[in-house]
């Protein structure tokens, strides 16, 4: 027994001593004590859900702490008894075996006990499941379309209906991964164009995707939604506290799977007011027209804003590909002298979408400057000048 | 008189690799005894050598990933890799690694404690274990085909999968044998357990491991199938223009997911009763009492795997269900935990008053139970919907199932080793050294998976080769426990497996522990190539030879 007990005593310890010596190494290793907790996502050494901000959030916390007491009572009884045996009942104390082996009553008694506690779990649970299921009587529906690798947002009904936006991780952060140089609070997180919601108002996001499973999901809304191709689902929730609340994918969806975080900003009803206002200016004096004839070096400098922005997380800022995906540069579709070739490529995709298709998410304009920038950067010298109209050509086609 | 044919070769003698061994039925010799294997002992000896050596590649995967994860920002592998690492790990392990390593406990024990000469299929048991290799190859294989082997997780979740290239369907391909090759072995045991017990051995005599396994085989047979289902649809998507999952042509990717869940959920239990009837066993031979409620472990047993089939769905809560749906699933769900808790408390009812010795068995039988437990809360804070869709894909399911499988069945196979490895080999193995084992595997496998829980209590989603920095401690720590828990696997392969069979070591007596019963203990060690020709004559309890 004294063996017993040093060595799950130097077990112990060992074990003590590495976690503090690996959490030194963290800071050391990543040179950055900066890092703290990032209000509405995740905290440094969180043991425990985000901050709820909806009741059902809540309701989910609440469950949970249910849950590790009821976990605690049984470890208690049920290790208390395992461990006063393992101490009492060994042979090196002079135990003997006693000789029983059945007893009907403890049996029903053991198994007449958990089933009255599931009974109680399963009528604890029942109310909060009804209530995440119920989508009905939202203020605001927003369809949230997963694509690889980032998110669509599109306002379907209520105030801001119309407006629609794409939402990548923010490009350099996308970057610092790629170089090992992983630093600052919001890392993985930050988007170029965050969804915004009202407070205080019930939002129903319905999801679906465009080319594989992904998932919606905020760990302080208490939402996680699937977003099925070809498939509508729905979810919701009501934000009591205005502020940024951050989730990440949760269905695995290719290998960017870890870049297309969920930003969502809660504002007040005012100042959502004011944002969809000015969304709604910023969309009409954005909109471009594919009928505008477009010269090479204006072309040349939107193209790639957009190759930088769409094209190069998979094909790389200097063309070159890298593994399954095809380098551009020198690539026989982007030399081809027929534009056709490229542009019908770029609108369709290819093999299952691992080269996702870009008609109706990039505009003609920017799929145009794309493929122009393609076919007159590296060693690509084509002079082809792709005009919004071949691609609207194409499109017809 | 005993029914046992003499052993030609003296204990403590070599007995896997001697070629010296009975000659009196012409059995054949170096690699043609292996490859053309009929018997039941060197059948199990393969599958056991087999799995061990997929559990050290997957361990590597596994060890890779945690490599890549232990800083934020990638180092070493870029995202494409690293989830085909976490699918080919969890591919490797389920069913290169797991269910082989059970099939080889079968092997070997099954006809012994039943009072058999050999399995009932001796030829297919052959070929349900040399399927395995062509498979194995085709599943590695994947790393070598242009666009690397398949990254759409082990759930293999369509349409995903129809983007990965040529090893998905070598993949594909590698699953229908294994698939294959658990049917046939499956087949071999329920015959073998009905049909060639020997006299006296009734049903409700019969040892935990073999009740167990016979349900476990019953469990195989309904769900192999599915899965079989499931990949070639799959594999007519992507090559044949079928749309069964894909949305392009009017398929159902949900739909996938049920079809595989309905194999998907039947299978976590096929990996966790075999481990069960072992520590049945393990726990009443330490404590030198008898199993306490042998009859209700045979009716919990069952339960399990009856249920196991009407759950599948709370793997899926996230697909959004109705809600009807989704509170069947959790109620049923919950349910399962009834069962499960009675046998943890006839394990410890068998424990309490007896005479117990903590040999290395014991101990990986009461880790076993322990850590085993744990991943059962776990379980059971999951079965409730509401947090299971707070904390579906992320960290704390990678905790959970760890617990259930590595603390589970691992543990439960370890202890199994430990327990029978004198009868395998005639040796006894280093009782410090399997200590040394234990302990450090317990230790670094909590330190690997426990921290995991708050990762996802916390939000990190699984099967990601980045994270946001505030993950980044938790995830240092899991790497280093990994990495020792690792090496304590690489230890005993070292200086336990292969010490033993190559022979060294205390020779083993007959029936080395006090308090074991049953019909293996009644043979030499080793045991002798050839077991029970002829049928025993049982005592009443059907655990000695008489006569």
């Amino acid at each position: 027994m004294m063996t017993i007990r040093r060595l799950g005593y130097g077990a112990t310890r060992a074990a003590l001593a590495i976690s503090a010596l690996a959490t030194t190494g963290v800071a050391q290793a990543l040179g950055d004590k900066s890092v703290t907790d990032l209000p509405g996502g995740p905290r440094v050494l969180g043991l425990d859900f985000q901050p709820a901000v909806t009741d059902v959030a809540q309701q989910i916390k609440m469950l949970h702490y249910g849950m590790l007491i009821v976990c605690t009572v049984i470890f208690v009884v049920v290790f208390g008894f395992m461990f006063y045996s393992i101490v009492k009942h060994r042979k090196s104390v002079g135990h003997q075996a006693a000789n029983f082996h059945e007893s009907v009553k403890v049996e029903i008694l053991w198994t007449l006990v958990p089933f009255i506690i599931v009974i109680l779990m399963g009528a604890a649970a029942t109310r909060t499941v009804v209530a995440m299921k119920d989508t009905t009587n939202a203020d605001l529906t927003i369809k949230a379309t997963g694509y690889q690798w980032k998110w669509g947002y599109d306002y379907v009904k209520g105030e801001g209906e119309g407006l629609g936006f794409i939402s990548t991780l923010d490009t350099a952060q996308r970057e610092l991964s790629e170089d090992n140089k992983a630093a600052g609070n919001d890392y993985l997180l930050k988007v170029d164009h965050p969804l915004v919601v009202p407070v205080d108002k019930k939002i129903r996001i319905i999801t679906t995707a465009d080319d594989v499973i992904h998932s919606w999901s905020v760990p302080a809304f208490g939402v996680k939604q699937d977003a099925i191709p070809g498939f509508v689902r729905d979810t919701w929730f009501l934000a009591q506290k205005v502020g940024d609340y951050y989730g990440m994918c949760s269905e695995l969806c290719g290998k960017e799977h870890a870049y297309m975080p969920i930003h969502v900003v809660v504002l007040s009803a005012p100042d959502y007011t004011a944002w969809v206002a000015t969304q709604k200016k910023a969309l009409a004096a954005a909109a471009d027209d594919p009928k505008k004839v477009w010269e090479m070096g204006p072309l040349m400098a939107r193209g790639e804003k957009v190759y930088l922005a769409n094209c190069a997380v998979c094909h790389k800022p200097d063309g070159k590909g890298a593994g399954p995906v095809k380098p551009l540069d020198a690539s026989p579709v982007v030399n081809d002298k027929d534009i056709n070739a490229q542009i019908l490529t770029v609108l369709h995709g290819r093999l299952n979408g691992a080269m996702p298709a870009w008609q109706g998410k990039l505009s003609e304009t920017e799929i145009a400057a794309a493929i122009t920038y393609t076919k007159n950067s590296w060693s690509n010298h084509t002079g082809q000048l792709v005009e919004p109209s071949d691609v609207v050509a194409a499109e017809a086609k | 008189m005993s029914a046992v044919l003499p052993h030609p070769v003296a204990p403590g003698h070599d007995h896997d690799h001697d070629h010296d061994h009975d000659h009196a039925h012409g059995q054949p010799h170096g690699w043609r005894r292996w490859l053309f294997a009929t018997n039941h002992k060197d059948i199990g000896t393969m599958y056991l050598v087999f799995a061990f050596t997929m559990f050290l590649i997957g361990g590597t995967l596994a060890l890779l990933i945690r490599l890549e994860l232990f800083q934020p920002g990638l180092q070493y592998f870029n995202p494409e890799l690293f989830n085909q690492f976490t699918t080919m790990h969890g591919l490797i392990m389920v069913f290169g690694a797991i269910m082989p390593a059970f099939v080889g406990f079968a092997n070997w024990m099954i006809p012994m404690q039943i009072g058999a000469a050999d399995m009932a299929f001796a030829r297919m048991n052959n070929l349900s274990f040399w399927l395995l290799i062509p498979a194995a190859l085709m599943l590695a294989s994947g790393f070598f085909l242009p666009g690397g082997a398949p990254a759409a997780g082990w759930t293999l979740y369509a349409p995903l999968t129809l983007q990965m290239g040529a090893s998905m369907d070598s993949s594909i391909f590698a699953l229908h044998l294994m698939g294959a090759s658990s049917i046939m072995g499956s087949i071999n045991i329920i015959v073998t357990i009905l049909n060639m017990r020997a006299p006296g051995m009734t049903l409700m005599k019969m040892p935990m491991f073999c009740w167990t396994w016979l349900i476990t085989a019953y469990l195989l047979i309904a769900v192999m199938p599915v899965l079989a289902g499931a990949i070639t649809m799959t594999l007519t998507d992507r090559h044949f223009h079928t749309s069964f999952f894909n949305p392009a042509g009017g398929g159902d990717p949900v739909m996938y997911q049920h079809i595989f869940w309905f194999f998907g959920h039947p299978e976590v239990y096929i990996m966790i009763l075999p481990a069960f009837g072992i520590v049945s066993q393990v726990v009443p031979a330490f404590a030198r009492k008898r199993l306490f409620g042998y009859t209700s472990m045979v009716y919990a047993t069952s339960s399990i795997a009856i249920l196991s089939f009407i759950v599948w769905a709370h793997h899926m809560y996230t697909t959004g269900m109705p809600v009807t749906g989704q509170l069947f699933f959790m109620y049923a769900t919950m349910l399962i935990s009834v069962p499960t808790g009675v046998k943890v408390f006839n394990w410890l009812a068998t424990m309490w008053r007896g005479s117990m010795t903590f040999e290395a068995p014991m101990l990986w039988a009461v880790g076993f139970i322990f850590v085993f437990t744990m991943g059962g809360f776990t379980g059971l804070i999951c079965s409730m919907a509401p947090i299971d869709i707070q904390l579906q894909d992320t960290y704390y399911v990678v905790a959970h199932f760890h617990y259930v499988l590595v603390a589970g069945s691992l543990f439960g196979m370890f202890s199994g080793f430990y327990y029978w490895s004198p009868k395998w080999t005639g040796v006894m193995y280093n009782e410090l050294r399997g200590k040394i084992h234990f302990w450090t595997s317990l230790v670094f496998f909590n330190l690997t998976f426990f921290p995991m829980h708050f990762l996802g209590l916390a939000g990190m989603p699984r099967r990601v080769a980045d994270y946001p920095m505030q993950f980044t401690d938790f995830n240092q720590v899991a790497s280093i426990g990994g990495l020792c828990f690792g090496l304590s696997q690489v230890y005993f392969l070292l200086f336990i497996v292969i010490p033993v069979m190559r022979g060294k070591g205390e020779p083993a007596p007959q029936r080395p522990w006090e308090g074991a019963e049953g019909l293996e203990w009644e043979v030499p060690s080793p045991a002798p190539w050839h077991t029970y020709e002829t049928p025993p004559k049982l005592d009443r309890t059907a655990t000695k030879v008489i006569g």
